[in-house]
């Protein structure tokens, strides 16, 4: 008798550019309709202002509002401080000349000097962190005066990794690119039409000459992203090390996710009664 | 025997019980008014209040007597002559307990002939990622059938029919229309459509097909604090086909005339319900044998 033939599953691969990879227009129109949901709706603006930071995330950010709120209703503001980068005014400048979006250009310079002139010895991250809470300052005042909402920008990758200033990028009330990885982000953005030289150039929060977030890190956003997907989903890290990740990198991300919990949270109060805020008295952010 | 089905998805105002059931009356109002077929309207799970409430279930909860009478008072002023039964989700306080709740209704042009059909309560209480809900409702303890105007039916209310043996026993039961509410945030951006939505067609479909009966669905719409619930309610016939479906995320209605005639014909084609009957009490012993060895190893 013959012998039949012998049919194995294929090694199970984890495909993780495949795991990262988005239906890019369904995801604009979800995020589009939670724009208009959670300004318009719940909130009653119509209108968004959005720090326009030439990079990608805040690109993206300014497509969407433009579609949610239409471009007459969206402010791109750029707040270059000195030492930024021309470049990145440059970049803001396509989007806002491809949107045909309002605009504003704050230096913020002298604000930011302003203050440091008593603190002349503040390193490099004090002086980043000064920068990005005085945009926070001027979008939210800029957002009182024309009746509008700031609009955050910040992607999942960064805020798995604390990679944002506590109360600065972080601030605005609505989100719409918090649960995107970084990849996912350039994926949108490829969809969205936003010029390639914003989504192709290294990411950098431009805060400190020459810096970009991959140096900073010490990994690529493609890695990271990969191996964030793999241990939000709960795989421990000698799982991950034999999928081919470089233990070293796999110890890096889990470090960052797991000493930043904090910035992902609002102040930790002191817990008194039973009926403390948020442990036992629990409402909805938007109850 | 023709049902006339009307499936409706909005999204209501967060914990405000008046506004929403205003509401869902200026829905039946359209229906009345605009003449849209109508013998059963379904509304989604916790239309009344939104579905993420946490500690605010408190607040919203109401007893079904309050509702039934809030939308009686609001459906006198435009009832039609003929009953209108309607089939809506709410967190219910019963008996000093909370629950989320689901009501079969038939409202009438005359306030004594309003009355409450059925109340299920839920009984799987989904509580892992981002729902929480044991902490906050109680569980519901039957599948039951009830009769209607138009025949024996069942409500589920979501996790519910995620489970093939709530399906079965309503379908064992006698269920011929399953009215199954839900309130689903959307996850999985990878394929052609919300991941979860995909997920949701083929349940519906799977326990329409498998039991030959008639489903159903209406579900929430709207994002609450981020998490946005996917709509895209439907109807599935008893061959497990998708009759007619609402569009992802918006409100909207959408309405089919279900034929219970067609379950004779499906189940012919398909005996499943027939075969499960006559192994039922074989397969009862083995549930029976599984649950002592669950306890016995739960007790170790």
């Amino acid at each position: 008798m013959s012998k039949l033939e012998v049919i194995h599953a294929p090694e199970r691969t984890h495909d993780a550019e495949e795991l990262l990879r988005i239906n890019a227009p369904l995801v604009a129109e979800w995020l589009v309709e939670f724009l208009r949901d959670e300004m318009i709706r719940r909130r009653g603006f119509h209108r968004a202002v959005v720090g326009l930071s030439g990079g990608v995330d805040s690109s993206v950010t300014a497509f969407l509002c433009a579609r949610a709120l239409g471009a007459e209703n969206v402010w791109g503001i750029r707040m270059p401080y000195r030492t930024s980068s021309p470049e990145s005014l440059e970049h803001a400048q396509l989007v806002i000349d491809q949107l045909g979006i309002h605009s504003r250009t704050i230096d913020i310079t002298p604000a930011v000097d302003g203050y440091l002139q008593y603190e002349p010895d503040a390193d490099g991250r004090r002086r980043g962190n000064v920068m990005a809470r005085m945009r926070m300052i001027v979008l939210f005042d800029l957002s009182a005066k024309l009746n509008a909402l700031p609009v955050g920008t910040g992607n999942k990758t960064e805020r798995l990794f604390g990679y944002f200033t506590w109360h600065a990028d972080d601030s605005p009330p609505i989100n719409p690119l918090g649960d995107l990885f970084k990849t996912q982000v350039w994926q949108l953005a490829r969809y969205l039409g936003v010029p390639e030289v914003i989504v192709s150039k290294p990411a950098s929060a431009d805060l400190i000459v020459g810096q970009t977030d991959e140096d900073d890190l010490g990994i690529s956003y493609h890695l990271a992203d990969q191996i964030l997907y793999f241990l939000l989903r709960g795989y421990r890290v000698e799982q991950i090390e034999e999928m081919g990740y470089p233990p070293e990198k796999i110890l890096l991300v889990k470090g960052r996710l797991e000493s930043t919990h904090w910035k992902r949270h609002l102040p930790t109060t002191a817990m008194l009664s039973s009926t403390s805020i948020n442990d036992y008295y629990l409402r909805p952010v938007d109850y | 025997m023709k049902i006339r089905v009307v499936s409706v998805q909005f999204k209501p105002r967060k914990g405000d019980v008046e506004h929403n059931l205003h509401r869902v009356a200026e829905v039946l109002r359209q229906v009345v008014e605009d003449g849209v077929p109508a013998d059963v309207v379904v509304f989604p799970e916790t239309i009344t209040s939104g579905y993420f409430l946490e500690g605010g279930v408190r607040e919203a909860a109401r007893t079904r007597e309050q509702i039934l009478e809030a939308l009686v008072r609001r459906y006198q002023p435009f009832a039609r002559p003929e009953p209108l039964d309607v089939v809506l989700g709410f967190y219910e306080l019963w008996h000093g307990k909370y629950y989320n709740s689901a009501l079969y209704l038939t409202l009438s042009a005359e306030p004594e002939s309003c009355r409450i059909v059925h109340t299920h309560r839920k009984f799987f209480l989904p509580t892992y990622g981002v729902f929480q809900e044991k902490r906050f409702v109680a569980r519901g303890r039957n599948i039951e059938v009830f009769p209607t105007r138009f025949g024996p039916a069942t409500v589920l209310i979501c996790e519910d029919v995620w489970h093939s043996i709530t399906g079965t026993i309503a379908a064992l039961k006698g269920a011929e229309v399953f009215y199954v509410i839900a309130a689903s945030p959307g996850r999985g951006f990878h394929g052609e459509n919300v991941g979860n939505v995909m997920k949701w067609q083929q349940i519906l479909c799977s326990v329409a097909e498998e039991h030959g009966v008639w489903v159903v669905n209406a579900s929430l719409v709207g994002f609450e604090g981020g998490k946005g619930f996917v709509g895209q309610s439907m109807v599935v016939n008893p061959f497990g086909q998708v009759v007619v479906s609402a569009p992802l995320m918006k409100e909207a209605m959408i309405t089919a005339t279900i034929d219970t005639e067609e379950i004779a014909i499906a189940r012919a084609n398909a005996p499943l319900l027939a075969d499960l009957e006559s192994g039922l009490a074989d397969l009862l012993i083995e549930m029976q044998e599984i649950a002592a060895e669950q306890h016995a190893r739960d007790r170790q």
